[in-house]
């Protein structure tokens, strides 16, 4: 567990700046670095900075104007930006259902995801069986696997099962795909526990099982944690399984109703930018609440063994 | 002799436990996943369409009537007539779209993350706007650029305003493939991005500083240590990026719709048309194309664990 503990920002290096220090260039120690190098850098990194940014800035903005065809026409949006959109699509739309449908599938997913992953995880981090490649291997290509070969035997399993069309049979399908990814991600997290506190758990005379869930957990709850965010974020954006096996539109996330939007309201743009924005908030604020554990959980489940 | 009881006894109670605690994921995928692909395998092999197989109506159940085919599904995929117009052609695109794709993402990232890993003010915020591709959803950041993009959008307004030609994003072929890998690489960029600069920051400082007591250049420095030092992490994100691009569904769906565009479909995409966008559904070349797809993916990944083994590195 080498890998990123510490990224950029976690720690606020003292800086100099590079007018304070007046030094031949050849001593120049590392990290500083002449004025147009320093200045180069920021303008890469500014465009790159603008490029990432603006086009969720220019939905935001697309989405104040009151007309439909605004956003052709953006430089008007200024002198008349209204919120009208948002409280339209608040008011008189599915919106606030397909929210909570996306809620429940969504968490529903993390939920399922993560307690069954978490065991799998402690199984291949702790346990070496015969069976442990091929497990690795299957969680591995499950990652692999196209949603076109899934989808049509998956829709008749559901179909079987009476699950079409319910948040069950949803949260099912979403956890096939996340599920092997948190199981990694879980592994990775499990490796970084001393195996000490297992062992003085078996002397105290825990069952394996007993300690996984009295020690193991409860200090894996970080990665625990990370996991769950992955599996909520992955069910919240996940667009093929949702428009395949939800058919009533008042079963539909966000992702799938967004979709309708178009259609349904004769390419009203402006509203389905203002749903567009309140689909992005509160998972994007869940996104920055976690990014950093989220991307040290990733690097660490691949960077390792 | 005791010893040995005991320790039979005691990696029986291990495997025990392994099995039981791997058991949920094990059958979760097993029916999700294992199943499945049992299915589309045996469909492949089949005629079924939406027409013929057994569905219910009302309360009348109509059986399945599709019939055994063999590999014929296979071979008019690949070789039947207009194989070319239906699979070859995305399957060049799928390549070139994937190939595109993960270089220009890998090296956008590798050089972002190289920048953000200089002391310089304000990298933190830099940092924090650059992820945010990533942050939010990409369905909605898609219906964003289809808004730039569209004609007379915020992209044509500003080509036209520098005197360029102004392309058809959303319409003209090959245009429409140059939209297509723009958003991917827009949204791909910050997960290489993040991760590499994880494995930057694991480098150890002692190494630069040696190779520069030895004289080593910038160019040299960067050659023989930075490279090294994120192979395994590269490794890793190289193989991820190639599965998730080549397996993109969401962006190129969205950008274009699934209907349109017949050009700028990849496999993954235009699988997905045959088995659910069109009537009747043709579930058995979906499929067909699906086991194509998979055996693609398998292949490349067995070669390329060989090719990063003969290297000493591994991405499992």
């Amino acid at each position: 567990m080498s890998t990123t503990t510490d990224l950029p920002g976690s720690t606020t290096r003292p800086t100099v700046p590079p007018t304070a220090v007046k030094r031949p260039a050849k001593a120049r120690r590392r990290g500083e670095r002449s004025r147009p190098a320093a200045l180069l850098m920021h303008l890469a990194l500014g465009l790159a900075a603008v490029v990432a940014v603006f086009p969720v800035l220019w939905i935001f903005y697309i989405a104040l104007g009151p007309d439909k065809m605004d956003y052709l026409h953006p430089g008007g949006i200024a002198g008349k930006a209204t919120l009208a959109n948002f409280s339209k699509v608040l008011g008189q739309t599915d919106f606030l259902k397909w929210f909570g449908n996306s809620l429940i599938v969504s968490s529903g997913t993390a939920l399922f995801g993560v307690l069954i992953a978490a065991s799998t995880g402690y199984a291949v981090s702790r346990m070496k069986f015969p069976g442990l490649r091929p497990l690795m291997w299957s969680l591995l290509i499950t990652q692999m696997f196209p949603v076109a070969v899934l989808i049509v035997p998956m829709y008749y399993i559901l179909a079987n099962l009476n699950l079409l069309d319910s948040y069950g049979g949803l949260i099912l399908v979403n956890s096939a795909t996340t599920v092997p990814y948190c199981a990694w991600l879980l592994k990775g997290y499990f490796d970084t526990v001393p195996v000490e506190i297992d062992e003085a758990g078996r002397v105290d005379g825990l069952s394996p099982f007993g300690t996984f869930w009295r020690l193991i957990l409860p200090l894996a709850r970080p990665g625990l944690a990370v996991a769950a965010f992955y599996a909520f974020l992955t069910a919240w954006a996940e667009v093929p399984f949702a428009s395949t096996f939800m058919l009533s539109s008042d079963k539909y996330t966000l992702a799938v109703g967004l979709n309708t939007f178009v259609s349904q309201y004769e390419s009203q743009w402006n509203l389905m930018a203002a749903t567009a924005v309140l689909i992005a908030i509160p998972v994007t604020v869940l996104f920055y609440l976690v990014q950093k554990n989220l991307v040290t959980g990733l690097t660490a489940g691949a960077a390792k063994s | 002799m005791t010893a040995l009881v005991q320790r039979v006894k005691r990696s029986y109670s291990t495997y025990w436990y392994a099995y039981a605690m791997a058991a949920p994921v094990v059958i979760v995928l097993g029916v999700l996943v294992a199943y499945p692909l049992g299915r589309g395998i045996y469909l492949t092999l089949t005629d079924a369409t939406s027409l013929n197989v057994g569905h219910t109506i009302g309360v009348n159940h109509i059986p399945d009537t599709f019939k055994f085919v063999g590999l014929q599904n296979y071979s008019d995929v690949l070789f039947g007539p207009g194989s070319y117009d239906r699979f070859w052609s995305h399957f060049i695109w799928t390549i070139e779209w994937t190939v595109t794709c993960v270089v220009l993402t890998y090296g956008l990232g590798l050089g972002l993350a190289l920048l953000l890993n200089e002391r310089l003010r304000g990298r933190t915020a830099y940092r924090l706007m650059l992820v945010v591709p990533w942050a939010v959803p990409s369905f909605v950041t898609v219906f964003s650029w289809r808004l730039m993009l569209a004609d007379g959008g915020l992209v044509n307004s500003l080509l036209s305003f520098a005197h360029l030609p102004q392309p058809s994003w959303l319409e003209d072929p090959l245009a429409q493939k140059a939209a297509a890998i723009l958003v991917n690489t827009w949204c791909g960029v910050p997960f290489i991005m993040v991760s590499l600069l994880g494995g930057l920051q694991a480098i150890p400082g002692e190494l630069y500083e040696a190779a520069e007591m030895d004289g080593a250049s910038a160019w040299q420095r960067f050659r023989h240590v930075t490279m090294p030092g994120l192979r395994p992490v590269s490794a890793t994100v190289v193989l991820l990026g190639v599965i998730w691009t080549f397996n993109q569904f969401t962006i190129i769906y969205l950008l274009f719709g699934s209907t349109n565009a017949p050009d700028v479909q990849i496999l993954v995409t235009w699988a997905y048309q045959l088995g659910f966008g069109q009537i009747p559904r043709d579930y058995a070349q979906s499929a067909t194309y699906g086991i194509i797809l998979l055996s693609i993916l398998i292949v490349f990944t067995t070669f390329y664990q060989r090719w990063l083994r003969r290297n000493d590195q591994t991405a499992v």
